[in-house]
């Protein structure tokens, strides 16, 4: 009796589901768990609990949702890359009859760990925060369209990284593959829990992707401030609302494809087993119409951070906006045509992988028009080499290789030869890395000033700089070569010694990215601490041009205090050769949202249904589902969400940026 | 306004005077669009599923032999008059009958509901059969498309019976407009559906 308790209660967790027979695991553990403890203790002790619940968890302000997205991004590379160096290591040592120190079990949880967090809970969380920092900003909007949905979306994506979190220490993660393939990832080949961790923390955070997805949208067609049209719209801003009519296009697959899975797995049905009439390969197809546009979603925005970096320090209006626009929807309508690629040696058949290599070669077209934007817009003008800069360089020298090793795998041919080896991974972290991070990284230096009020300091900036770029051509150059040669992916043991040296080298560029990572944090950490000296009060450090650059920096919470009109494409830089001045008088109450802690709440009940159906504890499943349906339905009741910031308030922030202005000798 | 201040004389203008409020809920309806279409999607890869596997019987039943087309013309029915009825409830709400127009909604969620336990009874036919959704592939892509929409109404009524509640407390107000204006939308959306459902599933089924 008592044990049918115990299984009901804790369905299929037990004691053995601790992973303490792993050292490694257990190290990880008792670190993260001492940090964890340091952290809930400094909270606790300096009194922040009520600041931060208050001020930042049911914040319903795009500006600090968007800060937050930034943290959780960040934390989750420092785990994402803590995967990647142990398999760097791994790599190195595992020849001539060395298992290495990673048994197979636990490689297969790391390179699988790797991919799911580095795609879904670092790429994602930094291009969402990015977006939902600067978009309103841009647009001259108070806030987006759903500020409620804003809060949740971004707590739904908390609690899938906390499920992949869990997974290291509670039972065990998928060791699959990042797209956990069936039948690998069918309830026969996987009886564990892993695939099933998989499946739920990417279900509970791709509900708040594609809520976020529909809130940006809304926000760009609907929030725009008067005579903004949709081509006099910054190209960031077009770059978004292009990524986010993909993630609203493609989320959905993901998550009816995943469903179809946790069905086989749970119900017992044949999606896609081999027996019964299933069909494999429709997952295949089918999470792949779903991957190839998640790959644009990553690279759209921060190809608008690169225009709008170009500009603002070429000192000069972006080259070809309207080819640049266009190119961006082309690339969004062709992200759709060319899934098939990935999968060449499915054996589809001559004219159908012609149809899609020609497609996918197709889009290095609108990609390479970009990119000759950018160069236009540098010829004759007056760069400043400022960190945004270097990083922009940086990624169109590390970029376009990367996009013609993928035009090479584009080639079916070629791809027989290529597919699964480590050319397509050093392909893929080449426009990854020199695309979608050194993007970040672009545009975290240039828009932290908007967001704090100081400055990064450069010279950890440009540490971390050098270590990133060459760190980055040292660890996958090599993978190049032996790729080249013929060496697969996800190996954990290699027979030929020959093969060693590159591995080295790959471990050693993989050391330099520590440092990069290493320096970035310490780049924080000193403009922190040196943020009296690295202020700005002007609002506007690097000559911006577009509209987050006219307000203070921080902006108040509502952004503008008066709506903008807009009369040019770069807005901003139309306003101060105008000759704009600031309004002094006249300020009237504004209309904002209030705070809420119903993201929070809904999101817990998630995670709590999340794990209860990865243990079988089914009471657990049934009891949040319920209270997740009350809790929305309860929130529908609260009918008085909005609140008017008084004149009076309005007037006395603006009066403290006057006088911040005056005694800087700045413009008034 | 907007215009004017672009083309204004010699003082060129930055700003709006007056507070710019965009209207509360202004991109309710857009937003609620751009949802029914990412649910549409998942339907897509539903359907897509279905037509993949459709014919993948594993030597077990076909639709033939299990399905019964004058019990679904009933059902489609009782869906199909359940949008007319929700039709009227909401042009008794542009005249600001509340009376009427919760009455119409009850009738509407009187239909939902007898649709829905005709699929039940429809479901549990086929599984007494042993055509159970983990017989063959054509069976569980038959079991998660129909039941996926039959999931979908559900959630539907217990949203109607949330409006029911609320409307009765507050009156036609603007949000309660807005939000009876979006389950009409997703009403009708799900009824657009099983029309694909009714003649992919069930019609071309029986002629495969």
């Amino acid at each position: 009796m008592p044990e049918t308790l115990t299984k009901f209660i804790f369905g299929r967790l037990t004691l053995e589901s601790l992973p303490l027979h792993e050292p490694i695991l257990v190290a990880t553990f008792v670190v993260v768990a001492l940090g964890g403890f340091a952290l809930l203790g400094a909270i606790t002790y300096f009194k922040l609990w009520g600041y931060l619940w208050r001020e930042w968890f049911t914040s319903v302000d795009h500006k600090k949702i968007g800060i937050m997205y930034m943290v959780l991004g960040l934390v989750m590379l420092l785990r994402g890359f803590s995967d990647a160096i142990m398999m760097r290591l791994q790599q190195a040592i595992a020849f001539n009859g060395s298992e290495g120190y990673l048994n197979a079990h636990h490689y297969d949880q790391i390179f699988t760990a790797h991919g799911v967090i580095m795609i879904f809970f670092v790429a994602m969380p930094f291009v969402t925060g990015l977006m939902n920092f600067v978009v309103p900003l841009q647009i001259g909007a108070r806030d987006v369209s759903f500020p409620f949905l804003n809060n949740f979306s971004f707590w739904m994506t908390v609690g899938g990284a906390i499920l992949v979190m869990a997974s290291l220490f509670v039972g065990e993660f998928a060791r699959t593959g990042w797209l956990a393939y069936p039948p690998l990832s069918g309830i026969n080949y996987s009886p564990d829990v892993g695939v099933d961790y998989y499946i739920w923390a990417l279900q509970v955070a791709g509900v708040g992707t594609t809520l976020s997805g529909i809130n940006l949208i809304c926000t760009i067609i609907k929030m725009r401030a008067p005579g903004m049209t949709m081509m006099r719209m910054p190209v960031f801003t077009w770059t978004s609302l292009c990524t986010n009519v993909l993630i609203v296009a493609s989320f959905p697959v993901l998550t009816a494809v995943l469903t179809l899975l946790a069905l086989d797995r749970y119900v017992g049905t044949n999606f896609f087993t081999n027996d019964f009439g299933g069909n494999p390969m429709m997952y295949v197809n089918l999470i792949w119409i779903w991957g190839h546009p998640e790959v644009y979603i990553l690279i759209l925005p921060l190809f608008g951070v690169f225009s709008e970096v170009t500009s603002t320090f070429s000192g000069k209006r972006l080259f070809g906006y309207t080819s640049m626009v266009y190119a961006t929807v082309v690339i969004t309508i062709l992200s759709y045509l060319v899934w098939l690629h990935h999968f060449f040696t499915m054996g589809s058949g001559a004219s159908v992988n012609s149809f899609f290599g020609i497609t996918t070669m197709i889009i290095s077209i609108p990609t390479g028009a970009k990119m000759f934007n950018w160069l236009f817009t540098m010829y004759r003008g007056r760069i400043r080499f400022e960190l945004p800069m270097m990083w922009t360089v940086a990624f169109m020298l590390t970029f376009v290789v990367g996009g013609m090793t993928g035009v090479l795998l584009a080639v079916p041919p070629a791809d027989f030869v290529l597919h699964n080896s480590l050319f397509l991974i050093a392909h893929f972290h080449n426009v990854i890395i020199g695309g979608v991070l050194f993007g970040l990284f672009a545009g975290i230096a240039y828009w932290w000033p908007k967001a704090f009020g100081f400055r990064l300091d450069p010279f950890w900036g440009k540490v971390s700089f050098w270590c990133w770029v060459l760190g980055f051509w040292f660890a996958f150059m090599p993978l190049y070569i032996l790729g080249l040669m013929g060496v697969t992916r996800r190996m954990r043991v290699f027979d030929d010694p020959s093969l060693q040296i590159w591995f080295v080298i790959a471990a050693f560029g993989a050391v330099l990215i520590v440092c990069g990572i290493a320096a970035f944090l310490v780049q924080i950490f000193v403009s922190i601490r040196k943020r009296a000296e690295l202020v700005d009060v002007t609002g506007d450090p690097w000559d911006g041009r577009t509209l987050e650059w006219s307000t203070s920096s921080p902006p108040p919470a509502y952004n503008f205090a008066f709506t903008p009109v807009i009369r040019d494409n770069d807005a901003w830089f139309d306003m101060k050769r105008a000759g704009y001045r600031r309004p002094l008088s006249g300020f009237r109450p504004i209309h904002m949202p209030k705070n809420t802690g119903t993201g929070v709440i809904l999101a817990i009940f998630s995670v709590a249904l999340g794990f209860g159906l990865i243990w079988y504890m089914w009471w657990l499943a049934a009891l949040s589902f319920v209270c997740l349906i009350a809790t929305a339905i309860g929130h529908t009741f609260n009918y008085h969400r909005d609140f008017d910031i008084p004149a009076a308030e309005v007037a006395q922030t603006e009066e403290a940026r006057t006088a911040l202005l005056s005694a800087q000798g700045a413009r008034a | 306004m907007a215009s004017t201040a672009i083309t204004a004389g010699a003082e060129p203008v930055f700003h709006l005077e007056e507070e710019h409020a965009h209207a509360e809920g202004g991109s309710t309806m857009l937003g609620f669009w751009l949802y029914l279409m990412s649910d549409c999607l998942i339907f897509a890869m539903l359907f897509a599923a279905f037509g993949v596997l459709g014919g993948n019987y594993a030597a077990g039943p076909a639709p033939k032999d299990l399905f019964d087309l004058g019990l679904v013309a009933v059902n489609t029915t009782m869906l199909l008059l359940s949008s007319i009825t929700y039709g009227f409830a909401m042009l008794t709400m542009d005249k600001g009958r509340v009376g009427a127009t919760q009455g119409w909604l009850a009738v509407t969620m009187l239909f939902g509901l007898t649709f829905l336990s005709i699929e039940l009874y429809e479901f549990a036919h086929m599984i007494h059969e042993g055509a159970t959704p983990q017989r063959s592939a054509f069976l569980s892509s038959f079991f998660t498309l129909v039941g996926t929409h039959g999931l979908h109404v559900t959630f539907g009524i217990v949203w109607m019976v949330t409006l029911m509640v609320q409307v009765a407390r507050h009156g036609f107000i603007e949000a309660n407009r807005r939000r009876l204006m979006c389950l009409s939308m997703f009403w009708h959306f799900l009824d657009v559906v099983w029309i694909g459902v009714f003649t992919f599933v069930y019609l071309m089924g029986t002629l495969r």
